[in-house]
């Protein structure tokens, strides 16, 4: 089954088979130091820049800023969740643990 | 190299899901983004297949059959396309209901025409749950002067568009990628100070530009700015073409469109516009509109207009839709590339130098001491009647009220409504001998033309109520700080006008950086948890110098604003030079000391959202975890089966 993935309305949200799944405004804890000095990032997710599917994952890039340090800019790719290959059915990380974009 | 292609994400090669296509010189597992960067977006693909005046066809099919006949795996490129007809699909937790944007030029109606909207408001915009300040059925009046309705069902959408229609309304391209409503003065023509009545150019260019398909699909939003007044009211700076007041002498040396000059002796003084393109606020990448040193003569409006779109419509980026608004397309070009490609391949006649603008006289949300900076209050027109404008907070007026606003202003002889980007509504041809009782309606001691200062003065867009990209709650917000701090704040003396635009994200549909206070949506940790906060701005404003807001205080918590309003102006009464406007207070301080100007401070003020709205399905319901929604629901508003 292929997935189907887009950003829309000036990247408010992504669509994962033409669900809406996931939204800005959720807060994104990052680690890897890449997006600013924080320990780790608290990451306001304020638009979706860029997706895409690697495998069963469905990827965004992401424009926001950490809530600690005021650091702003656009993310690596994250992981937004993992398309069951069977159903097609989203399932979603968990934004406030912690992830690592690539 | 020619190999399997995996993808369906945005790929022109593989139209049909599932079914693989050959791709040339394309790695198999590659991402999408890296080779798909060439290609136009999928919102472009959408759009190549249906656009425009056809969507309307659509609508009402589906209106017909009901929203469960949308096809699943088609609803995305379907809500995309309903915007070009003024529907916009509600945000998570909403599915199936939509905002309405009616467009009205220069926020221009009729009484009848106002009534309409109240009407259908009243009978159409009701969703499951009242607003607690608004109650059940609302208009809001937009920072570009539309008006928008929420909760429509698409199975009334043809009853409704037959009652607009029916009084000369349209949804048409109120939103999508194409010409937006023009803004401008809505007195334009009433107005006793002005230099040109835009209003014949503005019907003008609305009734070319509107379902011509020539401007159909433009790769972004195309927003229009007519100014002909000396206040400088149409805001031009923040628009993608500005038509600015200028007077120009033309004379034999210079010669334009239809060589009417009679210029044997010197010229010919020619009172028309000078021509701005690529302002715009959204995405922290404002900018003001820039001069291409073009002068234009209100016959000519029409066609620089098509020439400046044309050109937009075939240069902008429609690969990449975060760089498509014609602010770039300046950037990237300069403004001496834009004037010759307009004049080499858009424009049949010579183009004027710009002419001497009127800008110095600009009062018009410019934070002067000395003018006011809105429409508010009682005014003289060019008749010798008067036209009255009343604050309507954040925008935002029950069903009930627009109609008998509507009722009123028929009574009173009026023939002109009006809805100003500050939020707010005129009514116009008001005479002398009816002002007093006019002025005596009960009506107006919710709508007053001489309100608190902070009622007057505050706006605030959609917000986490409705909108996908908001962060905060807007609307109620802004009413709440603006009672406690007409309760609690003292006004500064001297101060009549003052603006708190209140903006959920950085799209900036509430104009946050042209306030004297301007507040954007953002979150914070208090105590530990998340709440959500704004990233406070000022003095910003336009006028003669149009300033956008210097950022001072990031991340404050949506409770601690009003105590920081409160002592910030504690501060500018303090140590204020004489009669200095705030925009000037600040204007005169650098970002260190306006950083220091005040702190942050919980107060009486208490914030009952002040955690994450958008993770409810309607942050007003009694149970509004997302869970909790109705929606997806059915013309008559019952929940429908869905596969989650």
């Amino acid at each position: 089954m292929s997935t189907d993935v887009h950003q829309l309305d000036d990247g408010a949200w992504v669509s994962v088979n033409d669900t809406r799944e996931v939204n800005v405004s959720d807060l994104w804890r990052l680690a890897g130091g890449e997006f600013c000095a924080c320990r780790l990032t608290d990451f306001l997710a304020e638009g979706f820049v860029e997706v895409g599917v690697d495998g069963g994952n469905v990827e965004a890039r992401i424009a926001g800023q950490c809530i600690q340090c005021g650091e702003s800019g656009v993310t690596g790719w994250l992981t937004l969740g993992r398309v069951d290959p069977e159903t097609g059915a989203f399932r979603p990380v968990v934004p406030e643990s912690v992830h690592r974009p690539a | 190299m020619t190999s399997a292609c995996y993808l369906t994400y945005s790929c022109k090669y593989c139209r049909a899901p599932g079914e693989p296509g050959k791709v040339d010189e394309v790695v198999v597992g590659i991402r999408p983004d890296r080779f798909l960067r060439d290609m136009p977006s999928k919102v472009e693909r959408w759009k190549d297949e249906t656009y425009g005046l056809e969507i309307r066809d659509h609508l009402e099919r589906f209106a017909e059959e009901g929203f469960s006949a949308i096809p699943d795996d088609e609803r995305d490129a379907w809500f995309e396309r309903f915007k070009w007809w003024g529907l916009y699909h509600q945000r998570k937790g909403q599915e199936s209901y939509f905002m309405m944007r009616i467009g009205t030029p220069m926020g221009r109606l009729t009484p009848e025409q106002l009534r309409t909207v109240g009407e259908v408001a009243r009978e159409y915009a009701t969703g499951p749950v009242e607003n607690p300040e608004f109650g059940a059925a609302y208009a809001d009046f937009t920072t570009r002067q539309s008006i928008q309705l929420h909760w429509i069902k698409i199975e009334d959408v043809p009853d409704i568009f037959a009652e607009l229609e029916s009084v000369g309304l349209s949804t048409i391209q109120a939103c999508g990628d194409s010409w937006r409503n023009i803004v401008g003065s809505p007195v334009a023509g009433r107005d006793s100070d002005e230099l040109i009545d835009v209003w014949p150019i503005v019907e003008e260019l609305h009734d070319r530009f509107k379902g011509n398909d020539l401007y159909t699909n433009l790769p972004r939003k195309w927003k229009v700015a007519v100014t002909g007044d000396r206040r400088g009211a149409g805001q031009g700076d923040i628009n993608d073409l500005a038509f600015e007041p200028a007077v120009k002498e033309i004379g034999v040396s210079e010669p334009d469109s239809e060589a009417r000059q009679t210029a044997s002796d010197g010229g010919e003084e020619v009172a028309g516009f000078n021509v701005n393109v690529g302002g715009g606020l959204a995405r922290k990448e404002p900018r003001l509109a820039r001069s291409i040193d073009v002068f234009c003569r209100p016959e000519n409006a029409a066609a620089v207009a098509a020439g400046l779109s044309g050109l937009f419509r075939d240069y902008g980026d429609r690969e990449d839709r975060f760089n498509a608004r014609m602010k770039f397309l300046v950037d990237e070009w300069g403004t001496e590339k834009i004037r010759s490609v307009l004049q080499e391949e858009y424009v049949d006649y010579e183009l004027p130098t710009a002419g001497e603008g009127l800008r110095e006289e600009y009062d018009y949300n410019a934070g002067r001491s000395d003018a006011p900076g809105d429409y508010v209050g009682i005014q003289d027109q060019a008749d010798g009647q008067n036209f009255v404008g009343l604050s309507v907070l954040v925008g935002r007026m029950a069903a009930a009220d627009v109609i008998e606003l509507a009722d009123l202003a028929e009574e009173y002889g009026s023939e002109m409504i009006g809805l100003t980007q500050r939020q707010n509504v005129i009514v116009g041809d008001i005479a002398d001998e009816d002002l007093d009782a006019f002025l005596d309606e009960p009506l107006l001691s919710d709508y007053s033309p001489d309100p608190h200062p902070f009622m007057r003065g505050s706006i605030a867009c959609t917000g986490t109520e409705y909108c996908s990209l908001s962060i905060v709650e807007t609307k109620n917000r802004m009413v709440r700080y603006a009672r406690w701090l007409k309760e609690n704040v003292s006004v500064p003396e001297g101060v009549s006008d003052f603006h708190i635009h209140l903006s959920g994200c950085t799209a900036s549909c509430a104009q946050p950086q042209i306030a004297d206070i301007s507040l954007r949506g953002m979150k914070t940790r208090k105590d530990g948890g998340a709440v959500e906060a704004f990233d406070v701005g000022l003095g910003g404003g336009l006028g003669e110098n149009p300033r956008f807001a210097d950022w001072v205080e990031m991340r404050v918590p949506a409770d601690e604003i009003p105590g920081y309003i409160a002592n910030l102006l504690e501060v500018y009464e303090a140590e204020r030079d004489g009669q200095e406007s705030f925009r000037e207070f600040v204007a005169d301080r650098d970002e260190d000391e306006l950083s220091g100007l005040a702190e942050p401070e919980e107060t009486s003020y208490e914030d009952p959202y002040l955690n994450n709205t958008k993770m409810t399905w309607y942050p007003y319901a009694d149970e509004d975890d997302m869970s909790a929604s109705p929606a997806p629901t059915n013309a008559k508003g019952d929940p429908m089966p869905t596969d989650d």
